[in-house]
């Protein structure tokens, strides 16, 4: 749409995108949903409190509403579709499912990358800690409780594969 | 503990904690919410809304919008081909305001462009001028007659009394207070969103759309349209979350009038500040109740007066409104009342449908009652709720007799026997304290507070309206194929539907069809109906097809059908030694049924406020346990014991999620959660400045399901998605009470009523 628009490159999941004819003020957020076919991060606050859109940008999971893409150039992002690959869960997306940590699942992505995140630089966090790393993740449906139960069980088996 | 789950159970029937279809693809992202769809040669929908609360328009300037490259429409009321107007009971809410603007935030144009930056330059670009008028926003004010009306035919929806029995009766013991709710907003997260896509020839269009109602809103959108029904086919695009928000038009005609406008797909989707705007809330109230008892605390009379702020638009106010007046009895035998009720139009923010539906209101007022009439006898907040308790055929105040299971006395008692939290421990990390990460709190000013709340909901749509379900089910080869309306917003009808599946006909796979307007209405996913009323159809489906399965084996193996049953997955002859696969049984046939579920037919309430308005209750207690910090006026929930009359339970794990969720959301009206409003313009509209409880925020649920099985609900289970976010409300306020001695009257609490 816009005569402003530069020309520049994202890498997403280990990929290196170009990303063309776009305006220079979208969100990370917009352009992985809307240009890199990446929809799986979800927006629904767009002011970084209610954590749908978090991805890992250079290691720390940020809201991807609240950075520009085009100042992501040097960054290695990762998203929720990298979490896990074809049909196979991950410890924690599989606890989701079975422990009732998904209703309506908008939150779910974003919950599930910071949780991720939490569990690879803390292996077996304590019930305040992961109430803390997940405190940005607003769920208006399930009340957190089969979330807290779904990180207990998803620690409890990785703990139990690493034995 | 209710949350432990059933694993003797093999396969997936009901009863056991069948995994969600949706879950793995929610977890991957997936999922396609109607936010995610996409469409060749798309263009973006954007809505341009009043920024006054009451104006009127003197003209509109499209001019230098449509010059802005990239924009290819733009649509305001004259460009309305059919009916102007929409609404679920009446039809008075305008597609696009022409003459007067009524709240802020009230559609005026939309545009159509190819990005959404675009279209907000073009709506920056429409120049409006109004003749900005005094808005009417005291809900009190409206009632009286010399108010001028905002509407032609004036601002009182609806009034309802309910007058029973002796109106002059005076107790012993007189208790009385006036109580306010505030304007709650769902705050689904996943925000409104569709794809409207037009036919060639723009004679029909096709819309993929998250709501709650599908049939609903194909009237609706076809009205304004000036289409039949059927050339408005809808589909249910991914849901995130609802919480009566969805039970209304927003986009919905704008999105679908500039598709056939452009003939191009169109994407609308709101942002979170346009969703405030765009969708209704909970209604605001004022209740002033007065209890009538004897000593002991029986109650004798009630008078209440109910003033519900329904905004500028009717929307559900005046179903809000009965739902109020008709439980402000509580859960309580009552013989004598005095009611009075309005909902009333304001240049407020429309109201309507959220997640328990006048209930809420109606609960914190009776409930607060209830301790100053235990505090007045001498009795404990149990006992009171005990001798007062309602039972199976007792009459309400509308003359209606409970016909339900009414165990409301085992939800106290049940509720009751949940042991205490510990103390706060001394060395309590920081995050568990009052204050929480601001260590703010000093040890000295927690103190610690108890309170109860215990509620009645009506279950399904009330007052004569046949909110009926159609399922449809093939059997083929021991593959059973459900298909219907109803819409999943998360609550889970989609792990549901086929666990009945498995139940009723033996088999293992079920294909679930997609969900559109392609089969009969399911009615709306609210007023906790679905389980009851979609379930119904569904079970007497696929009971259908299952009773044409065994006419079909029979006929081929010379048994008598009767003799026939299915156990596990197998077609059985209970009295002899055939046996044979459903999978066997059904191999090369189609068999094919379609059922539509209704509930027993309801009255309209008279004059008096008697009838027989509901179809079915529910029942559930709540004793909330809260730290609060005196000086600071800061509260924590540490605890919520719930014992909840769920008549059956389906689904364990889908049953406490719906538990824990309701009541994060009371808790959130409780405390937290209020859509601030100053001369009818809202001061809050964003997940910055509208608080929502978050993982830090959740109490420790400790819930109890008591099944004593419904004999009116199909499968014997009541509905329980509203309940839980009922009566902790006035549980937490009850508790904050308790603990700091103060009346508040009001909630959400905030930290100066209790400072201060």
């Amino acid at each position: 749409m816009n005569p402003n628009s530069e020309i520049y490159n994202l890498r997403v999941n280990g990929k290196t995108h170009e990303i063309r004819d776009s305006w220079v003020g979208e969100s990370l957020l917009y352009v992985l949903r809307e240009r890199l076919n990446l929809p799986g991060t979800k927006g629904a606050c767009e002011q970084g409190e209610c954590g749908s859109c978090t991805v890992i940008m250079d290691g720390e999971a940020v809201c991807s509403c609240l950075v520009m893409a085009a100042t992501a150039i040097d960054s290695e992002i990762k998203t929720v579709e990298n979490v896990s690959a074809g049909d196979s869960l991950t410890e924690v997306q599989d606890a989701f499912v079975t422990e009732g940590g998904v209703q309506c699942g908008f939150c779910t992505p974003g919950l599930v990358v910071a949780i991720e995140h939490l569990l690879s630089q803390n292996s077996d966090p304590s019930e305040i800690e992961i109430k803390e790393a997940i405190s940005g993740n607003i769920c208006r449906c399930t009340g957190y409780g089969r979330i807290f139960e779904a990180v207990d069980k998803a620690v409890s088996v990785r703990k139990a594969k690493t034995l | 503990m209710s949350s432990a789950v059933d694993t003797s159970t093999r396969r997936d029937i009901l009863g056991a904690s069948a995994i969600r279809p949706d879950g793995s693809a929610k977890v991957q992202g997936r999922f396609e919410f109607s936010s995610d769809l996409h469409a060749e040669n798309m263009l973006w929908g954007a809505t341009l809304r009043s920024p006054h609360p009451y104006a009127r328009i003197i003209s509109i300037d499209l001019s230098s919008a449509y010059k802005i490259s990239g924009v290819e429409a733009i649509i305001t009321a004259d460009d309305v081909p059919g009916k102007k107007t929409y609404g679920l009971i009446s039809s008075d809410q305008p597609v696009f305001a022409k003459d007067f603007v009524r709240y802020v935030g009230e559609p005026i144009a939309a545009v159509a462009a190819d990005h959404p930056e675009t279209c907000r330059r073009a709506l920056a670009a429409i120049k409006v001028d109004y003749e900005v008028m005094s808005p009417l926003t005291d809900a009190e004010l409206a009632i009286q007659s010399t108010t001028p009306p905002i509407h032609p035919d004036g601002n009182v929806i609806r009034r309802q009394q309910i007058l029973t029995g002796d109106q002059n009766l005076q107790g012993e013991i007189i208790v009385e207070g006036t109580y306010e709710i505030g304007m709650q907003d769902q705050a689904f997260l996943g925000l409104e969103a569709a794809l409207a896509m037009p036919d060639s020839g723009g004679k029909g269009i096709e819309m993929f759309v998250a709501t709650q109602w599908l049939h609903e809103d194909q009237k609706q959108i076809a009205a304004c349209l000036d289409l039949p029904n059927e050339k408005v086919r809808l589909t249910l695009g991914g849901v995130g979350g609802a919480f009566g928000a969805r039970e209304d038009i927003s986009l919905q005609v704008h999105c679908a009038l500039l598709a056939l406008r452009t003939s191009r797909p169109i994407k609308m989707q709101y942002s979170r500040e346009e969703s405030f705007y765009g969708h209704v809330h909970r209604h605001p109230a004022k209740i002033s109740m007065r209890h009538h008892a004897t000593r002991e605390g029986e109650i004798l009379r009630i008078e209440a007066r109910l003033v519900f702020d329904g905004g500028a638009y009717a929307s559900t106010s005046s179903a809000v409104l009965i739902n109020g007046v008709t439980h402000i009895q509580g859960p309580y035998r009552c013989a004598n009342a005095t009611v009075d009720g309005y909902a009333v139009r304001t240049n407020n923010p429309p109201c309507g449908a959220m997640r328990g539906f006048g209930v809420v209101q109606a609960c914190y007022a009776h409930e607060s009652q209830m301790d100053k009439l235990a505090i007045a006898c001498g009795l404990s907040p149990v006992e009171v709720r005990l001798r007062n308790a309602m039972v199976t055929g007792d009459k309400l105040i509308t003359g209606q007799v409970v016909e339900s299971v009414a165990p409301v006395a085992r939800c106290i008692r049940e509720t009751d026997a949940i042991p205490l939290p510990a103390p706060l421990a001394e060395n309590a990390h920081p995050l568990e304290i009052v204050g929480g990460s601001g260590l703010t709190s000093l040890p000295h000013n927690i103190v610690r507070g108890v309170g109860w709340g215990v509620s009645i909901k009506n279950l399904m749509y009330s007052e004569t309206f046949d909110d009926f379900a159609t399922a449809r089910c093939q059997l083929k080869d021991g593959v059973a194929t459900l298909k219907y309306a109803t819409v999943e917003v998360g609550q889970g009808f989609v792990v549901l539907a086929p666990q009945i599946a498995r139940s009723v006909l033996g088999v293992d796979e079920v294909v679930l069809d997609t969900v559109d307007t392609g089969i009969g209405s399911a009615g709306s996913t609210s007023a906790s109906r679905q389980t009851w009323m979609s379930g119904g159809a569904v079970d007497g489906a696929c009971r259908l097809v299952r009773q044409r399965l065994f006419e079909h084996v029979g006929k081929k193996y010379n048994i008598d059908p009767l003799r026939l049953v299915i156990e596990d997955t197998d077609v059985v002859d209970m009295i002899g030694d055939f046996r044979i696969s459903v999978i066997e049984a059904s191999s090369g046939v189609l068999i094919d049924e379609t059922f539509e579920h209704h509930h027993r037919p309801t009255e309209e309430l008279d004059e008096n406020g008697q009838g027989n308005c509901h179809v079915a209750f529910a029942f559930v207690a709540h004793r909330a346990v809260v730290d609060v910090d005196v000086e600071l006026g800061l509260v924590k929930v540490i605890q919520i014991a719930t014992a909840q009359d769920v008549g059956r339970v389906l689904n364990p794990i889908a049953a406490l999620g719906q538990i824990e969720g309701g009541i994060a959301q009371g808790l959130g009206l409780a405390v937290m959660e209020e859509i601030v409003l100053e001369k009818g313009k809202m001061r809050n509209p964003s997940f910055t400045d509208y608080l929502l409880p978050t993982a830090l925020d959740a109490p420790t649920v400790v819930a109890v399901m008591i099944e004593e099985p419904e004999p009116q609900a199909p499968l014997g289970a009541k509905g329980i998605g509203e309940p839980p976010c009922i009566s902790v409300t006035p549980a937490i306020a009850a508790a904050i009470r308790n603990a700091t001695g103060k009346d508040l009257p009001r909630v959400p609490i905030r930290p100066q009523d209790i400072c201060f």
